[in-house]
């Protein structure tokens, strides 16, 4: 038991680097998820071309060998990234890209109603998107961003291979020191267990909140009990 | 210029050796996923409510913590408790397990998705559970969930650099080990990236295909 | 509900519009549309007088709805023109070429137009205050305020003045597209174009849209078309009755003697069909 207490720091140390690189690289998924997604369903052809590419490119590939490239491979034609920095824009480029698939979908699920009815008010497209489209839409992104999120953490254990210290990394560091690994690593895994279970809560209650702020989940017209209710 | 060409010709036969591995461990760990995938599914339909608390919380276990750090498990812990697997075996393991939990997902959708009446009329025609299943279910559950799938045996494809991690001389390990003797990391690792294309994006146009003939 | 004794000078007062600058506020010419194979209209002519309120009724298939569609630039026309008060709605010059209208010049000219939609279309995400003054803010370029203050006088004259902070989603069919009303009118059109709006109601639902309709009409001078099978109102409202079929109009008359003495065989077949179901 008392051999749990002496790695115990050093798991926890490498589990906040985890969350840290997840955070990052999130926010970098979140804000190439709406580039791509709405570059995808833009008028104009090149954007839509870059956006196709953008998604085929870094969803054909693999996340390690993303990661790899630009870790070693970028450095020869100049560019040199610190290891985090590599890690954060290759899982953030990488989980990007199926998050702009997720925000293309959900925008082109909203109903060709709701684009007639900003038509018959004469709203620009932008006025369209920002107040019409996008708010109903974001409803819908939240549960597949919820699992990409899942993805994005479970991916982050790759930095570990760039020698990252994060949770897989220092789990592997433990077993080189000849602690009792089969603990070392069910511990590991049950981190990140808690740390996907804690993130999926997050979402849910997210999206609780998004269905709220578009009148879902609120009593909704009922003739007869409206009638019965009224005060004499 | 930046890039070596007379480089790349030369080590283009290393990498697709490597490639050649890559597609080994995809269609061993495929193979895997797909008949452990169908046995989740099923045991947790099963009656009994332990079988169906256990299955789902390995299920869930497995889904929710990272591939590699199983990977780590079955490679370099597993021998402490006097289980030797080579890199290819714990690597085909630690993929078909970690997909079988995402297939079992696509194969309980897809059961669920078989029309209440097809079980009504099963019973009526007073059919064995293993008929059932064999016969009627799984013959209308399985091919409309056919894309999902295909999607998923792509995604095991690009995991595959994950084992290079465990010595398996996949792809991305030749490229690493190219790389790490001459310094040109530039060429290999972008080759990698490019077959990697070659192969994912006319599978994904299949599975594409194979989406709009089973009508969605 | 009190829009039965309409307050007709605070209609006029809320839904002013402009004085028309033409002597047609809607005119189509030689209007050709395909969906396809399927050619829907064909060399299509026909005008509306300011103020003037048209009913069109026919088949489906006959091409009445993609008249509205049509004006209301959701479609676009393969051959001719659509000018609205004054101003060509389709085309605009280029030296002395006439080129297809761009985004710019349509968006100008469609300000005139409103529209009232069968699935009343109201934004699930905003109250209905939020509704129906989102587009006077941005696109009329009235402030918050001023937007809400017209808000809610129109909201007053459809009768749902209490119900400025509740979702669409509590609201009945009727007051939901009382609120479509509302909103549409809050831009100030010139030209309404009513498709088939209480189709998609309950029957006991119908009577207060058409109310508010009949207010509408009877108080201010926008030009309204309405696509609609509720022979009563097109009887109490229309200057003018067109009748349909197969992309051309078959027949047009004043309502009493349209409905009463058509001329026109299919005419006749259409109206005996609709009274039976009625």
């Amino acid at each position: 038991m008392s051999a749990i207490l002496d790695f115990l720091p050093l798991l926890l140390k490498g589990a906040w680097v985890t969350i840290q690189i997840t955070a990052g690289a999130a926010l970098l998924g979140l804000v190439c998820a709406f580039a791509g997604g709405l570059a995808a369903v833009s008028g104009s052809r090149i954007s839509r071309a870059v956006a196709i590419v953008y998604v085929e490119f870094f969803r054909g590939t693999s996340a390690l060998v993303q990661l790899f490239w630009l870790f070693f491979a970028l450095p020869l034609i100049g560019i040199r990234f610190e290891p985090i920095a590599a890690g954060i824009v290759a899982l953030g480029l990488n989980i990007g890209s199926y998050g702009s698939e997720v925000v293309r979908g959900a925008i082109k699920a909203i109903p060709k109603s709701q684009y007639e009815a900003t038509v018959a008010l004469n709203m620009t497209p932008y006025r369209r998107m920002r107040s019409v489209i996008l708010p109903q839409a974001v409803v819908g992104m939240l549960p597949p961003f919820g699992n990409l999120l899942i993805e994005l953490l479970k991916g982050t254990s790759l930095v570990s291979i760039i020698s990252i210290a994060d949770l897989t990394f220092n789990a592997q560091v433990l077993r080189s020191a000849a602690l009792p690994t089969l603990t070392v690593f069910l511990v590991v895994l049950a981190m990140y267990f808690v740390m996907a279970y804690t993130l999926t809560l997050g979402m849910k209650l997210l999206e609780r909140r998004a269905a709220r702020s578009i009148g879902l989940g609120k009593l909704p017209y009922q003739p007869d009990a409206v009638k019965l209710a009224e005060p004499v | 210029m930046i890039w070596d060409w007379d480089y790349t010709r030369d080590i283009l036969p290393d990498l697709l050796r490597g490639l050649v591995v890559t597609v080994q461990a995809t269609l061993v760990g495929s193979v895997v996923a797909l008949l452990l995938g169908l046995v989740f599914a099923l045991l947790r339909r099963s009656s009994l409510r332990a079988v169906r608390i256990v299955t789902g919380a390995f299920v869930e276990f497995i889904r929710s913590t990272p591939l590699l750090v199983q990977l780590y498990v079955l490679f370099f812990v597993l021998p402490t408790v006097g289980i030797t697997l080579s890199g290819f075996q714990a690597g085909v393991i630690g993929l078909g397990v970690h997909y079988a939990t995402y297939t079992s997902e696509v194969y309980r959708a897809g059961i669920e998705g078989v029309p209440r009446g097809q079980w009504e009329a099963a019973t009526a025609l007073n059919l064995p559970a293993s008929r059932v299943w064999r016969s009627v279910i799984l013959p209308q559950a399985i091919p409309r969930v056919l894309p999902a799938l295909g999607n998923y045996v792509i995604a095991m494809f690009k995991e595959t650099p994950l084992l290079s991690a465990i010595t398996v001389l996949e792809m991305l390990a030749i490229a690493k080990g190219l790389g790490s003797q001459t310094f040109r990391y530039l060429e290999p690792l972008t080759l990698v990236g490019l077959l990697f294309l070659l192969v994912s994006l006319p599978a994904s146009l299949t599975v594409r295909r194979l989406e709009r003939r089973f009508g969605h | 509900m009190d829009t039965d004794k309409a307050d007709t000078g605070k209609w006029a007062e809320t839904v002013t519009v402009e004085p028309p600058v033409a002597r047609e506020m809607v005119r189509f010419d030689k209007v050709v549309k395909r969906y396809g194979d399927n050619v829907v209209l064909r060399e299509l002519d026909f005008h509306v007088a300011p103020g003037e309120r048209i009913t069109l009724i026919g088949p489906s298939g006959s091409g009445k709805t993609t008249i509205l569609r049509l004006l209301m630039t959701l479609e676009k026309i393969d051959e001719g023109k659509i000018h609205v008060d004054g101003e060509c709605l389709t085309h605009t010059r280029r030296g002395d070429r006439e080129i297809t209208a761009d985004e710019k010049h349509t968006r100008r000219v469609r300000k005139k137009i409103g529209m009232i939609f069968q699935q009343f279309n109201l934004f699930p995400n905003m109250k209905v205050l939020r509704n129906v003054a989102e587009a006077p803010v941005h696109c009329l370029g009235l402030s918050r305020e001023e937007a809400e203050a017209r808000a809610i006088e129109l909201l007053d004259l459809v009768g749902l003045g209490e119900k400025v902070d509740s979702y669409p989603s509590q609201l009945s069919g009727g007051q939901q597209q009382r609120v479509a009303i509302a909103r549409a009118l809050a831009m100030q059109p010139k030209v309404l174009c009513l498709d088939e709006v209480t189709s998609a109601l309950d029957p006991e639902l119908v009577a207060e849209v058409l109310n508010v309709l009949r207010n509408v009409a009877a108080s201010t001078d926008i030009t309204m078309l309405c696509v609609t099978h509720e022979m009563k109102f097109a009887r109490d409202v229309s200057d003018r009755v067109l009748m349909f079929d197969k992309g051309q109009i078959v027949e047009q008359a004043p309502p009493d003697k349209l409905f009463t003495q058509p001329e026109h065989q299919r005419t006749r077949t259409f109206l005996r069909a609709l009274l039976e179901e009625h």
